[in-house]
């Protein structure tokens, strides 16, 4: 066993890194879900974006026009379940298990040419003086442009919700449709522009893990992180900055789990890899189980089917 | 303009005949799909739904493989239904089955070589006790702090795989295996193994126990204080209260039953077909089984005829992939395009479809 070998600073680093996929597609399902609409299909979302975004970028070389394309294919599927429940009314449980099932297959059908390809690597930005404060530097002022992007969207979500009126009108869809009606709100209209947003927050969620967490496509590669961001919405009972709090808490889980699998650490691997997703249930039941404060959160339609009587 | 009216009562009619449509305007899609990766779509369709069961040449082979695909998908089906009923989302069935398998491959790794009667019997316990008990995870944990069982089922899927590769490379590993991974193959050891009842026709145990729970959720869905409640408490889990219906033992039940039964799917697949416990040995029997639940319209005569005709996609996918060059990927999502198209034209079981607006009233 080798402590030694991990390094805190490089952990530090790499937590953001492997947070950020999760944090994407976690704060688009934030506001997927404040506007009342559960959409299970993140995990379908995610691993379409991943090979969407990796093709694209690998054919034509521009790993911006990947991660741009892996928006718009997200955005797609995510029309599909929007399309299905909010126009026919369907079921959103089954729609989006349905998103996910074959979102799924479908990227492993595009990817089969991908294996094993590497895509090419998206420029960093110098942050000169920045960069080389020691450990600060290393940790905060390395990463590259999507790790950034990620924070800004939690900055803006947080102030969409809180500070516009066109938030207020998100959020009063999500609590009681009915009234947001009868108000006049086209509230349709408003949950699918919110659908497409936590789609392409997905997809690009999902390209960031295969054009620049891995780097490289492999079936499935998503495995489970769109679930786990699901868990944390729930986690973050509905708040912006709790969001990127429990999506960093996964990162550092995950990479911490990675560092003591190469330190060799006497416990076995299989527990190690089985972590992640271990330790998003307990925090799960920790947080469902105070009673008050993960129910007064949640959007009070939320997944309720909307039908306009009048 | 375009008009939806809710129906009073979803139509009988249409909630027999959406499951047809939805498969008439997947065949339609999933030739598009054929056609956009250059075969034929003609020939892709009738090579996936005709040819599995009147092709000359294969025919032969893949009828009995159609029970033997269809067997694990109802059993698992069946269970799922009757949460879906009530409105408990169990989507880890694919956990469950993996531990019902490692539970019942366990029970007779421990014991070999014993040849006794008793050995295949108390395997099926086994599989049906660790499916259970993989699902009362979520059920304990909804009941007792409200956590949501979705997801934590769902999780759990990652974990039963985490566990799988653990006993496939350590504890359960064949010893006599050359050093790689994998158990001991099942249908080698004629005390443990699942085998065919009627030659040639792939019915084996698992087969079998799908049909009886296909009638016996028939029975207590229709005839039993039980079924009535799990109705209930899905249509209206107001009017389920006031009925004095407890919607935590019908939580605890409901996920039990589902992990039960794909418990025995997992167990019997690995003692029969599957052989061996492996590293991948589930091939997302539990998550298209949630496509047969809902292409059977939570119904267990639908669940049935849903069943088989999932497993011949199934059997059609390999075969066209074996002729045709067809991706097994395109199966999947091929599957996958059938739930939308069911849960797409559901409203017209729910809705009546009117043109023109409505006068004021």
């Amino acid at each position: 066993m080798d402590f030694g070998a991990i390094n805190p600073t490089v952990l530090a680093a790499s937590l953001m890194v492997a947070s950020t996929p999760i944090l994407l597609a976690a704060i688009g399902e934030l506001v997927v879900e404040k506007s009342g609409v559960l959409n299970l299909g993140v995990e379908g979302m995610m691993i379409t974006g991943a090979i969407v975004g990796f093709a694209i970028a690998v054919e034509t070389g521009s790993p911006a026009l990947g991660f741009l394309t892996a928006m718009a294919g997200g955005a797609a599927l995510s029309l599909i379940f929007g399309v299905l429940t909010q126009v026919l009314m369907s079921n959103q449980v089954a729609t989006g298990l349905a998103l996910t099932l074959f979102g799924l297959g479908f990227s492993a059908l595009i990817g089969q040419g991908y294996v094993g390809v590497k895509p090419p690597a998206l420029a960093k930005p110098d942050l000169g003086l920045l960069a080389d404060i020691p450990v600060l530097g290393r940790v905060l002022f390395s990463h590259d442009l999507i790790v950034y992007l990620s924070l800004a969207l939690v900055v803006a979500v947080w102030a969409f919700l809180r500070f516009t009126r066109a938030g207020l009108i998100l959020r009063a869809v999500g609590e009681n449709h009915d009234a947001a009606h009868a108000l006049g709100y086209k509230v349709v209209r408003i949950r699918l522009a919110a659908i497409a947003f936590g789609g392409a927050c997905a997809g690009l969620g999902g390209a960031y893990l295969s054009l620049m967490r891995v780097p490289q496509w492999t079936e499935g590669m998503t495995a489970g992180a769109g679930w786990i961001a699901l868990a944390i919405v729930v986690f973050a009972s509905w708040r912006a900055g709790r969001v990127l709090l429990g999506a960093y808490l996964f990162g550092g889980v995950a990479v911490l789990q990675l560092n003591l699998q190469a330190a060799g650490v006497a416990v076995p691997v299989e527990l190690l890899s089985a972590s992640p997703y271990l330790v998003t249930i307990i925090v799960l039941v920790i947080i469902s189980a105070d009673r008050g404060r993960a129910a007064l959160n949640a959007p009070a339609s939320l997944g309720r089917v909307f039908h306009a009587s009048s | 303009m375009i008009r939806l009216e809710k129906r009073p009562q979803p139509s009988r009619a249409w909630t027999v005949a959406t499951p047809l449509l939805a498969v008439a305007l997947t065949m339609v899609a999933g030739g598009l799909m054929f056609a956009l990766l250059g075969k034929d779509p003609v020939v892709a369709i009738r090579t996936i739904f005709w040819d599995p069961l009147f092709h000359e040449q294969f025919a032969s082979y893949s009828r009995p493989q159609l029970l033997v695909k269809a067997g694990p998908l109802i059993l698992i089906a069946i269970g799922l239904s009757l949460g879906f009923r009530a409105g408990i989302w169990n989507i880890g069935a694919e956990g469950q089955y993996i531990m019902g398998a490692l539970a019942g491959a366990g029970v007779a790794l421990a014991l070999y070589p014993l040849d006794a009667w008793f050995l295949f019997p108390l395997m099926v316990v086994a599989g049906a006790l660790g499916g259970w008990a993989w699902a009362m995870i979520p059920a304990i944990l909804k009941t007792r702090f409200r956590t949501n069982e979705i997801l934590v089922s769902l999780l759990l899927v990652y974990v039963a795989e985490q566990v799988l590769a653990s006993m496939a490379l350590g504890l359960m590993k064949n010893p006599e295996g050359g050093g790689f991974p994998g158990s001991r193959n099942l249908q080698h050891y004629p005390a443990a193994a699942n085998t065919e009842l009627i030659a040639g026709t792939g019915m084996h145990w698992g087969v079998a126990a799908a049909f009886i729970a296909v009638i016996a959720v028939y029975v207590l869905l229709t005839r039993h204080i039980l079924g009535f409640q799990i109705r209930l408490a899905g249509q209206s889990p107001r009017a389920a209260r006031f009925a004095g219906v407890n919607p935590n033992a019908l939580v605890v039940i409901c996920l039990g039953l589902s992990g039960a039964l794909a418990g025995l799917a997992g167990l019997f697949e690995v003692a029969g077909p599957g052989g061996r416990i492996n590293i991948g040995f589930n091939q997302g029997y539990g998550f298209t089984a949630i496509i047969v639940a809902f292409l059977g319209r939570l119904h267990p005569v639908g669940i049935l005829l849903a069943g088989l005709l999932m497993a011949l996609t199934y059997i059609g996918g390999e075969l066209a992939q074996f002729m045709l060059g067809i991706p097994s990927a395109a199966i999947q999502a091929f599957q996958g395009m059938l739930l939308f198209f069911l849960l797409g034209v559901d409203v017209l079981s729910n809705y009546h479809i009117r043109l023109g607006r409505r006068r004021a009233a």
